[in-house]
C-alpha cells in the first residue's frame, strides 16, 4: 500500500500542489499556478525548521546604515573618511603627549598635558557620540498609513499629477512639506531626506562624512561640541608645539631643536591646515546656532531676504542666547526608530490585507486544523463523489483543486481502504461519510458557493448532529477513526474488483486526499 | 463562536487572527500639526469616521491632552537647561544612569494612552495607538468592527 501511495504522490504532486505555510506538520510544496516543479523559493525546507529567533528592528532597518553592537551604534554606510579623521586626531593628540608634554610639563608646568588630556577626552567623547547616535531618523511609514496618505492625496486634487506638497502657516511664514517616495511620509518641517543614508532625518542639517552619520536634531550639539573642541584641541596644540620648538631652540638653535622633536614638525602641519577648516566650521555653526538654522536652509537660503522682502527664519526664538541654550542644552529626544525594540508579528491588520500575514499566531492551531477539517470536507466529498460517480460518467483520472491541509501519516488510511467503502480519512483521522452519490453535480460548485449550498451536499461538521435520518454519518467533529464503518449507498455503485483503473484512480485520490 | 464565518473563512482567507481578536474594519490617522512650528503637536479635527462611536469632545480631550504633554517634554526652560549643561559637563555620560526628562514624559503619555484605551476607547470598539510607536507621525486609532450590530463584513 505504501508503494502505490508514493507512486501517487509522485505522479500527482506536480499536479496538485498547494503552499501552507503553517508549522509543523506541513510539506511545503509550491503552487500549481506558479510553476510546475516543485518546492518554491524562499523555503524550501519544511516551515518545522523556520524557528525563529526574535529579531530585532535594527536588523530589518530599511535604510542604509550600518549598525554595531547589536543597534547600539549606528552609522553611515561610507565609514572610511571617520577613521581617517580618527587616525588624524590620534595620531597628532599621541605625538604631543609623547614628544611635547614631557619638555613641557618640566620646562612650563605639568597643567599644559592637563588640560590637554581633558580637552583630549572631550573631543574623542563628541566625537563618539556624534559619530554613533541615530541623528533623529523618521521611521518609514506603515503601509496602512500610506495607503491612508495616498487616499487623501489622491482624493484631494483631480489635477494631474496629484499634488506632493502641503502648505504650512508657522508662525506667519508658509512652509512647504514635501513628500517622500522613499519613506512615503510628508516630511516634517526642517526634515530632508540624505540620500546617503537613505533615510529622512528631522532637523537635518548635513551628512558629514568627517563624522560617518548624518548631523540632525538629535546629535547635533555633539557635532557642535566636537568641533568647537576639536578646535580648541587643534589651536591648544598649535599653540605648544610652536611654543616647545622656540623653547628648545633657544637653547641649541632652531635646526638642533627640529632634530631633537621631529614630531613637532608633523604636529604643526596637521595642526595648521587643520585650524583653518574647524576654526572656520566652528565660527559658521556658531552662526548657525545664533539664529537658528541649518546647513541646509542657509545654503538654500531658504530664509535669506533676498528670497522676499517679508522672508524670515520662523523657527528663531528671537534672541541669540536663547536660539544658543535651546541648540545647546534643550531637551534631548529619544530615538524614534527603536532599533533594539523585537520585531512584532502579529499586528492587526484590516480584514482586506489579512491573507497573507496570518503568519504571526499559532495559538489556534485547533481551530485551523478544524478549518482544514471543513475545507478538507468539502474536498473529499467532491473527490469521492466524482470517484464513485467515476465509472457512471467517465473514467478520467480524478484531479484535485489545491487545497489547505496538512499531511498524514499514510500507513492508516490505505491499509483499511477496501474499494467498497470510499470512507476518506481526513485530517484528524476522522472520517467523511458520503451523503449521495447523486449530488455529485453539485459538488462542482460547493467550492463557489459554499455559503448556502453545502448543508444540501455534504455534511458540515457542525451542523449536522449525530444521527442524520438520511444514514449519512456525521463528518470530523463527532467521529473517530474507525476503519470499518458501514458506509451506505456509494459502495453499492461500483465493482471495483473488477475495475482496475477505477480502483487506481480510487486510491490515487484517496491517498491523495489524506496527504493534504 | 457563530457557525457561519468558519466556511466564510474556508473560502477567504486562513487567518488567524480573524478568529482571534475582532476584525480591524479600518485604522484612522490623526496627523501632525505644524503650524506651532517643529513641536510635537496633533491635529484636533475631528474625523468624519469616529463620528459614529465617540464624541467630539472626548475626542478633542485626549489629543489636547497628548498636546499638552507632548509640549511638556520638549519645553524649554530652567529644568530642561540644568539637565543639558549637567549632562554636557558630564561628557553625557549621566544619562547612562539617569533618564531624560523627555524619556520621563514619554512613559507618563504611554501610561495616558493606556489609561484612555481602558476606560474610553476600548468600550467604544477603538484603540489608540502610541504616536511613538509609529515614529510621532501619527496618532493611529483603529477602528474594530462591532459584530454585536451584526454589520460583519
Amino acid at each position: 500500500m505504501s508503494q502505490i501511495h508514493h507512486v501517487s504522490l509522485d505522479q500527482h504532486q506536480h499536479q496538485h500542489q498547494q503552499q501552507h505555510q503553517q508549522a509543523g506538520q506541513y510539506n511545503q510544496i509550491c503552487t500549481r499556478s506558479s510553476s510546475g516543479s516543485c518546492a518554491e523559493g524562499p523555503e524550501p525546507s519544511c516551515p518545522a525548521h523556520r524557528t525563529r529567533t526574535p529579531r530585532r528592528k535594527w536588523q530589518v532597518f530599511p535604510g542604509r546604515n550600518r549598525f554595531y553592537c547589536g543597534g547600539r551604534i549606528m552609522m553611515a554606510r561610507q565609514t572610511g573618511v571617520f577613521y581617517l579623521t580618527l587616525v588624524l586626531i590620534l595620531l597628532t593628540s599621541g605625538l604631543f603627549f609623547t614628544f611635547d608634554c614631557p619638555f613641557l610639563a618640566s620646562n612650563l608646568t605639568p597643567a599644559i598635558p592637563a588640560v590637554g588630556g581633558v580637552l583630549f577626552v572631550f573631543v574623542m567623547g563628541m566625537l563618539f557620540r556624534a559619530s554613533f547616535t541615530d541623528p533623529g531618523v523618521l521611521p518609514r511609514a506603515t503601509p496602512d498609513e500610506a495607503a491612508d496618505l495616498e487616499r487623501q492625496i489622491d482624493s484631494a486634487g483631480c489635477s494631474r499629477p496629484p499634488p506632493r506638497t502641503r502648505e504650512v502657516l508657522i508662525n506667519g511664514q508658509t512652509v512647504k512639506l514635501k513628500y517622500c517616495f522613499t519613506c512615503k511620509i510628508f516630511r516634517p518641517p526642517r526634515a530632508s531626506h540624505c540620500s546617503l543614508c537613505d533615510n529622512c532625518v528631522e532637523r537635518f542639517d548635513h551628512h558629514c562624512p568627517w563624522v560617518g552619520n548624518c548631523v540632525g536634531r538629535r546629535n547635533y550639539r555633539f557635532f557642535y561640541l566636537f568641533i568647537l573642541s576639536l578646535s580648541f584641541l587643534t589651536i591648544f596644540i598649535f599653540a605648544f608645539v610652536i611654543t616647545h620648538v622656540i623653547l628648545r631652540s633657544n637653547r641649541t638653535g632652531f635646526l638642533s631643536a627640529l632634530k631633537d622633536s621631529p614630531a613637532s614638525v608633523l604636529e604643526v602641519v596637521v595642526c595648521f591646515f587643520s585650524v583653518w577648516s574647524i576654526v572656520g566650521l566652528s565660527g559658521f555653526h556658531t552662526y548657525l546656532i545664533s539664529s537658528n538654522q541649518t546647513t541646509n536652509e542657509d545654503i538654500k537660503g531658504s530664509w535669506s531676504t533676498k528670497r522676499g522682502k517679508d522672508n524670515f527664519n520662523p523657527y528663531s526664538y528671537g534672541n541669540i542666547l536663547t536660539n544658543c541654550c535651546a541648540a545647546l542644552c534643550g531637551p534631548l529626544p529619544p530615538s524614534l526608530i527603536d532599533r533594539r525594540g523585537l520585531i512584532q508579528s502579529d499586528t492587526p491588520q484590516t480584514v482586506s490585507q489579512s491573507n497573507g500575514t496570518g503568519g504571526g499566531s499559532y495559538a489556534s492551531t485547533q481551530l485551523h486544523s478544524h478549518m482544514c477539517d471543513q475545507d478538507q470536507c468539502i474536498q473529499s466529498t467532491k473527490f469521492v463523489l466524482q470517484a464513485a460517480a467515476t465509472p457512471l460518467l467517465h473514467a478520467d483520472p480524478v484531479v484535485l483543486a489545491p487545497l489547505p491541509g496538512k499531511t498524514v501519516t499514510m500507513g492508516g488510511p490505505c491499509a483499511y481502504l477496501a474499494p467498497s467503502q470510499p470512507s476518506l480519512p481526513s485530517c484528524g483521522g476522522d472520517v467523511l461519510a458520503l451523503r449521495d452519490a447523486a449530488a455529485d453535480s453539485h459538488c462542482h460548485h460547493h467550492l463557489h458557493h459554499h455559503h448556502h449550498h453545502h448543508h444540501h451536499h455534504f455534511v458540515s461538521p457542525e451542523e449536522t448532529p449525530c444521527g442524520t435520518p438520511q444514514g449519512v454519518l456525521p463528518c470530523p467533529a463527532h467521529l473517530h477513526l474507525h476503519p470499518h464503518l458501514p458506509v451506505p449507498s456509494p459502495a453499492a455503485l461500483y465493482d471495483p474488483a473488477s475495475q482496475d483503473a477505477l480502483h487506481e484512480d480510487s486510491v490515487r485520490g484517496l491517498v491523495k486526499l489524506s496527504s493534504v | 463562536m457563530r457557525q457561519s464565518p468558519k466556511l466564510r473563512f474556508c473560502v477567504q482567507t486562513h487567518s488567524l487572527q480573524d478568529l482571534q481578536q475582532p476584525a480591524v474594519s479600518s485604522k484612522v490617522f490623526i496627523q501632525r500639526d505644524y503650524s506651532s512650528g517643529t513641536i510635537c503637536k496633533f491635529q484636533t479635527k475631528f474625523p468624519s469616521e469616529l463620528e459614529s462611536r465617540l464624541d467630539k469632545q472626548q475626542f478633542e480631550e485626549t489629543i489636547l491632552a497628548l498636546n499638552n504633554l507632548y509640549a511638556e517634554a520638549e519645553k524649554l526652560g530652567g529644568k530642561s537647561y540644568l539637565e543639558g549643561c549637567l549632562a554636557c559637563l558630564t561628557a553625557y555620560t549621566i544619562f547612562l544612569c539617569m533618564e531624560t526628562h523627555y524619556e520621563k514624559v514619554l512613559k507618563k503619555i504611554a501610561r495616558y494612552i493606556k489609561d484612555q484605551n481602558e476606560k474610553v476607547y476600548a468600550p467604544r470598539g477603538l484603540l489608540l495607538t502610541d504616536p511613538i510607536e509609529r515614529g510621532l507621525r501619527v496618532v493611529e486609532i483603529t477602528i474594530f468592527e462591532d459584530r454585536s450590530i451584526g454589520s460583519g463584513r
